[in-house]
Parts: structure tokens; C-alpha cells; sequence
């Protein structure tokens, strides 16, 4: 088609005089305002190619020789800086000392807090709350392992069955079917009677058929009357208070195939002022001993 | 000096003969593009449920979060937006060349069933967990190898039409829309040079490893945007916004230069992807100042759109259809100064690896590239089955409040959500101790992915109802000739 050149008579714009399908041009000039915002664009270009490393040449840097290699440890280093005098004083006391002294006490906090929310609230939960399936609560009185500072560092420090080769915290519960020490009849008759420990409404017969096989496999680690032994970590079994759920099934669960959870060790993962400052957090939560 | 006004559309035309337009796989690419947009969508909406809810994960390996978000990625940008995009660039080419489509209907076919095929393998490799692990790259080797037959076939049929055409010069919209298929062929080849694991393996090796695959990835992601659902849209927009408004471009100049700053500007771009990682400190300079510098590139697409309505702006109340063409250029418009601001490292450091950027992908994606499809739809689905309109108007406006609605509370909800996150990753106590945990800032971000949620549920309604008016546009309607003049005139071939 000729090229025909025409006016809009709307924009009093000229057309480019071509046409497809119907569809034509106007031949308006470039916005002024575009034009110079795209120019500002290139010379804000030029002056950071010039002021921030952007040239593949070795050592050079820009004239500000910001590098981000550079920025990134100067801003940790301040940061380290700033903290190093206080932990260096978390790392030589114990936790005990820490929650005697104010303001070491409130420094822990703060950072037991962080320590514990990025390490921690995974199982324990965000509030040290406990979830069912063997994570137990953080903020009551009902310890495991104990709820004292040394108790709670110990803990934290190496784990639980953490497979370490001291073995502290490293015992646990013998799957009594899968080892045949007890029948599954056997087994039943003793969650009946640990279930009758805390009050609960069992078959009598069977309370007393389990009261015999509790005294022969239970009694010394959980003790006579369940009232448990921190030195084995062995739970009360004479509370409302269940790791892995207080239901029948639960309990011949428990004592048929063991449980055995596992808290991970934390020492050499976390600095000893961390370990400190989450014991003197943990501590804090509620049932601190 | 004849005179052109709105009133008069196409007064200055000579009738000529219209050659034998190759139209049957173009409407069948119009009711792809609406059936992949709908299982796209809906894919989406699972997905985002699933953030809020990790429950709908289903413990199965099939079904999981990382394995349906790449079938939702392809299922809207390559499978909704590439039917989109081959269905109108064939149409258009074939219309502003005046030249039946090289190679014929049986180009056509090939390319319609071909394109399809690739589409339902990729979206079945991933869930059978088949991946490169690429970002938007996620096809193994033997699809990538299909996909570029494939697309060089595209190639052919569209560039071979382009060179038999009839008229003397050739529209802006086939500038872009060549563009786009060129650009997408070498990316995608650059990007999945790779070594199966072993002889027969379904798996790959990436021929770049480290960081400068990383680079080579992110070079091909962030071009994806800038040739496919940037410059690809672009020609579409170029063709339909005018159809629709009936008026000239607005800028004829502008189109050139913002065409050529476009396609040079935005390949350096891509390493904007990697601020803060082992890439080198002078690529990511690069990459962020060439993003700066796109800036206004792109916003000539936007000008060169909004500005064609001058003279037509009343059409906007009458004609919904042009409201979601006229909306997606203000969302690209949105997006296209939202890119260059978050591109700046110090930006970046607050919004990388947060919401920010999936609202920032959203408003680009749900804003410009889905209303954009919806505006051409809704003129191209009459024209191609020959009705005089769209079977409900009401309806299309149901669709436009909808869908305008969804992507305000998605990108919202995702600022919110995306700035929170990054503020709180950041935020230090006064003696120095981060404030928040990782699982504190999921937490806190819940509410906004149920937000989100509803932002996408309201956007597949939308689509549904187009859906809807298309089956009864389609069925129903009266067959209408003439009236439009855009309707195929079989009747008349010259060839």
C-alpha cells in the first residue's frame, strides 16, 4: 500500500502514512519527560558503574571499593565487637552465677531468647509449650532430667540419647515385647496398672496381675509408685502429665516397642555463652528449680 | 492531507482482497490459552492454600508443594501465556502481513498439537519428579530437546510469513512478537546445554555448574520475563489496543526507540537476580544499573498503550473488553518501575528471598500478562467464531471486578507479608541480638497467605466466568458476518 501520510484530527497529530490491517501510527514525537528521565537513568548508570566495582578487572573496586565481601564482615565484626565483652563474662560463670547477677541475667534473657526461638522452639515450641510425640513442656515443674541449672545445662550441653561416647543422658527404656522380656498379655496387665497409678479407672484384676510385673521391671527406674527418677530421666508415671500421650494404647505402646527419644547435644554447636544464656532462658520459662 | 478521526475506523482503506487466513488453530490456542489459564490458576490457588495450610500438602510425593509449584509456573506463563501468545502473534502476523501463514494449516496443527504435547509432558515429568531444577526451566533434557523443534518450527512458520508478506513494511507488533521467539529460542538452548547422568538417564548435569550456572540460569529467568511475557505481550498489546480502541498508536517514534532500548537493555539484567551471592561484585553492579536504565524502555510500551486511547477514552465505559487491556498496561506500567526499584542492591537486601518478590512476579503476571490475554480474548473470540459481540457484556464486567479485586488483595497481601518478613529477618535488639525467629516471621506471615488465597480464588471465579461467556459466545450467539469487519472473509481469497 503507497504510503499516505494523513492528520488526526483528535491529537492533530500526522501518521506515518502506513497502515496494516486497518491499524495506523501517529508519528508523535518522544516525551520530553521520558526522553530525560531515560537520560537520567543512563547518567545515574554511569556514575555507579564508576563510584561501585562493575569492571572485570582484578582489584578494582570503584572509587568507593565497596566490595560486598568487604561490607558483610566489617557490619558482623561491629556486631561481635559489640557483644564480645559480655559474652566473654557469660562463657567463665555458670548459669547460676548469670541469674544472680542483673545484668548479666538480663543480657541472657535476651539472647537465651533468640538462642532458644532459632535452636529450640522447633520441638519444645515457640513458648517452651511442649507438643505431644515426646517433646516435653519447658515451662512447668514436671522434669525429666531435672530443673536445675546444672540439671538444665547438663541437658542442653549433651542431649538426650544423642549417641555421645560419655553417655551422660544416654539410657534408655528397654522395649519390653521386642526384647521379650513380656508377653503382650504381660504388657497390657502393666499399663493397666501404671494407668492405675495416677487414679485412673482400670479393670482391678488386671491392676493386680500388673502389679507384680511392675515391681520386677518397672519399679527401679520409675520407682514404686511411679514417682519417677531424674537421674534416669525416668517420667512420673504417678501424674496427668504424658510424653507420648496418656491413653491406653499409648502406654502398651510405650512399654512394648520403648520410646527413647532424642534431643540433639548442643555443645560444640553453640558457643558455651549461648549454652549459659538458653539455660538461664529455659530456666525462666516457668518451672525453673 | 486526508483526516482521520475516531468516528470514521478504517475510512481510509482500499478494499483488497484478504488472503485464506490460516484461522482453525488459532481458535484452538484461544481455547487452550482459557483452558490452561483455569488449570493454571486453580493450581495456583492449591498452592497458595498449601503455604497456609501445609496440611493440603497430602503427604504424598505427587502432591507436594514442590512439586506442584512448577506445574503451576509452566501451567500460566508457558502453557496460558505461550497459547496466548502463538494464537495472537499467528493471527496478527497473518493479518498485518496480508499473507496467509507460511507453511499453512498444516503449520498450524503442527505447532497447536506440538506445543500442547510439550505442555502435558513437562506438567507430568514434574510431578513424577522430573526437574533441573531450574527456575522456570524446569523440563529435562529429552522435553527441552522436543520444545526446540518445536519452537524453531514457530520460527519458520511465523518468520516465513513475515517474508512473504504484502504489505511494504512491517507492524510494530510483529517487531516485538519476532522478538520474543527468537530471544526464547537462544535462552532456551542456553540454558539447557546439559549431560544426561547416564547413557538413557532421564536426568541431567547442567553443562555451567557453580556460580556460573547460577548466572546462566538467571541471565535465561530473568529474559524469560523480559522476551516472553515483556516483549511477547508488548506485540499483542501493539495489535489489540488499537483494534480495540479503534484509533492510531499513539507514537510511531517512541515504538522504535523504546523497541531497540528494550532488547538491548534488558539481556545485561538478569544478574539483579543474584545480589548478595558468589557472583562477582561487578556483575551484580551490572545487572542492577542496566535494570535502572530499563525503566523507561519500558515504560514507552506503557505511554505508547495508554496514550492510543486519546480520543477514546469513552470507549472505556462502554467496552470491558478494552478496561482489561487499558488495566494490564497500568499494572505493567506498576511492575516495569517496581523491577528497576527493587533491582538496587540495598532495595534488594530487604526484599530478596521474601513475598515481595512473588507479589512483584504477581502484579507483572496476574495485572499485565492475564489481563492483557483477557482484553485480547474478548475481542478475538467473536472474531474468530464470527459473532457481532460477546455473548454477556455483564458478564465481562463480573470478570473484570473480579479479577481486578484478586490481584489487589494477591499483591497486597504479599507487600505486607514481603516487607514484614524481610523488616523482621533484619530487626536487632539493643544489645545486639537478632529479634526474631525464622519460624516467628511464618508465623506472622499466615494471615497474608490466606489473603492471598482469596486474592486467587477471586481471579479463577473471574476466569471461569470468561470461560463461560466463550462456550456460550461460541455456541449460542448468532453466527454474525459482515457486521465486523474484521470477521475472515473466506469468501474472497486471492490465493
Amino acid at each position: 500500500m503507497p504510503t499516505k501520510i494523513e492528520k488526526d484530527s483528535i491529537t492533530g497529530q500526522e501518521t506515518t502514512g502506513h497502515e496494516w490491517d486497518g491499524l495506523k501510527e501517529l508519528n508523535t514525537p518522544l516525551p520530553k519527560w521520558w526522553l530525560y528521565t531515560f537520560y537520567a537513568t543512563i547518567v545515574f548508570a554511569a556514575v555507579w558503574v564508576v563510584l561501585y566495582p562493575a569492571i572485570p578487572v582484578q582489584g578494582w573496586t570503584g572509587l568507593t571499593g565497596w566490595t560486598a565481601r568487604g561490607a558483610l564482615p566489617a557490619q558482623m565484626d561491629a556486631e561481635r565487637a559489640r557483644q564480645a565483652p559480655m559474652l566473654a563474662r557469660l562463657r567463665e560463670v555458670s548459669a547460676e552465677q548469670i541469674a544472680a547477677d542483673p545484668e548479666l541475667r538480663g543480657f541472657a534473657l535476651a539472647g537465651g531468647r533468640v538462642g532458644f526461638a532459632n535452636n529450640c522452639a522447633g520441638c519444645h515450641g515457640a513458648g517452651g509449650q511442649g507438643a505431644t510425640g515426646g517433646f516435653p513442656s519447658l515451662a512447668d515443674d514436671d522434669w525429666l532430667w531435672g530443673g536445675s541449672f546444672e540439671a538444665i545445662h547438663t541437658t542442653i550441653s549433651h542431649g538426650v540419647r544423642a549417641g555421645e561416647s560419655d553417655e551422660e543422658r544416654g539410657i534408655a527404656m528397654p522395649a519390653f515385647l521386642t526384647t521379650g522380656m513380656l508377653t503382650q498379655a504381660q504388657v497390657n496387665d502393666t499399663a493397666d496398672f501404671v494407668l492405675s497409678l495416677s487414679g485412673r479407672n482400670v479393670e482391678p484384676a488386671a491392676v493386680e496381675r500388673g502389679r507384680e510385673l511392675y515391681a520386677e521391671n518397672c519399679a527401679s527406674c520409675h520407682g514404686d509408685g511411679g514417682e519417677g527418677n531424674r537421674d534416669m530421666g525416668a517420667p512420673r508415671l504417678n501424674d496427668q502429665i504424658w510424653l507420648y500421650g496418656g491413653d491406653r494404647a499409648s502406654v502398651v505402646r510405650s512399654i512394648a516397642y520403648s520410646r527413647a527419644g532424642v534431643m540433639p547435644a548442643w555443645r560444640g554447636r553453640l558457643d558455651p555463652a549461648m549454652i549459659n544464656m538458653i539455660t538461664v532462658y529455659v530456666h525462666a520459662l516457668g518451672g525453673g528449680e | 492531507m486526508a483526516t482521520l478521526s475516531a468516528t470514521q475506523p478504517g475510512a481510509m482503506s482500499a478494499p483488497r482482497p484478504m488472503p485464506d487466513y490460516v484461522d482453525g488453530p488459532i481458535r484452538a490456542f484461544a481455547i487452550a490459552t482459557m483452558f490452561w489459564g483455569i488449570v493454571g490458576f486453580l493450581v495456583g490457588v492449591v498452592i497458595a492454600s498449601q503455604l497456609a495450610w501445609p496440611l493440603l500438602n497430602l503427604d504424598l510425593e505427587w502432591t507436594h508443594f514442590g512439586r506442584l509449584r512448577p506445574v503451576h509456573t509452566s501451567a500460566v506463563i508457558f502453557a496460558f501465556g505461550g497459547c496466548a501468545l502463538i494464537g495472537t502473534s499467528l493471527y496478527i502476523v497473518q493479518r498485518t502481513c496480508r499473507a496467509r501463514l507460511f507453511g499453512g494449516e498444516e503449520m498450524g496443527w503442527f505447532i497447536f498439537w506440538g506445543y500442547q504435547f510439550f505442555i502435558v509432558s513437562a506438567a507430568l515429568s514434574y510431578v513424577l519428579g522430573y526437574s533441573q531444577g531450574k527456575e522456570y526451566a524446569e523440563p529435562e533434557w529429552f522435553i527441552d530437546i522436543f520444545l526446540t523443534v518445536l519452537w524453531v518450527t514457530y520460527l519458520v512458520g511465523f518468520g516465513g510469513t513475515l517474508v512473504k508478506r504484502e504489505e511494504p513494511h512491517i507492524y510494530v507488533a510483529n517487531w516485538f512478537l519476532l522478538a520474543f521467539i527468537i530471544t526464547v529460542a537462544m535462552l532456551h538452548i542456553g540454558n539447557n546445554i546439559s549431560l544426561p547422568i547416564h547413557w538413557g538417564s532421564g536426568f541431567s548435569y547442567s553443562a555451567p555448574a557453580g556460580v556460573q550456572g547460577a548466572m546462566i540460569q538467571w541471565w535465561y529467568g530473568h529474559n524469560a520475563v523480559g522476551f516472553f511475557l515483556t516483549a511477547g505481550f508488548l506485540g499483542m498489546m501493539y495489535y489489540f489496543i488499537p483494534k480495540q480502541a479503534n484509533r492510531p498508536i499513539y507514537s510511531y517514534r517512541l515504538s522504535i526507540v523504546h523497541f531497540w532500548s528494550i532488547i538491548f537493555l534488558y539481556i545485561w539484567a538478569g544478574p539483579h537476580h543474584l545480589h548478595y551471592t558468589a557472583l562477582p561484585d561487578w556483575a551484580q553492579t551490572l545487572g542492577m544499573v542496566f535494570s535502572v536504565m530499563l525503566w523507561m524502555p519500558s515504560w514507552g510500551g506503557m505511554i505508547n498503550g495508554i496514550m492510543t486511547l486519546s480520543g477514546a477514552w469513552d470507549k472505556l465505559r462502554t467496552d470491558p473488553g478494552l478496561r482489561f487491556s487499558v488495566t494490564a498496561v497500568a499494572f505493567y506500567g506498576m511492575s516495569t518501575f517496581e523491577g528497576p526499584v527493587m533491582s538496587i542492591r540495598a532495595v534488594n537486601s530487604l526484599s530478596h528471598y521474601t513475598d515481595w518478590t512473588i507479589g512483584h512476579v504477581h502484579s507483572g503476571a496476574l495485572g499485565w500478562n492475564g489481563l492483557i490475554t483477557f482484553g485480547a480474548l474478548y475481542w478475538l473470540v467473536p472474531a474468530l467464531w464470527s459473532r457481532a459481540k460477546m455473548y454477556s457484556t455483564r458478564l465481562i464486567e463480573w470478570h473484570f471486578w473480579l479479577a481486578t479485586l484478586g490481584i489487589v488483595l494477591y499483591i497486597t497481601a504479599m507487600w505486607v507479608s514481603g516487607i514484614m518478613q524481610g523488616l523482621m529477618w533484619r530487626a536487632y535488639d539493643e544489645l545486639g541480638f537478632l529479634q526474631y525467629s525464622f519460624v516467628e516471621t511464618v508465623a506472622a506471615m499466615h494471615p497474608y497467605y490466606v489473603i492471598r488465597v482469596l486474592g486467587g480464588v477471586l481471579y479463577l471465579t473471574g476466569a471461569l466466568l470468561m470461560a463461560w461467556n466463550f462456550y456460550k459466545t461460541i455456541t449460542v450467539a448468532e453466527a454474525h458476518e459482515a457486521e465486523r469487519d474484521l470477521a475472515p472473509a473466506r469468501a474472497v481469497a486471492a490465493e
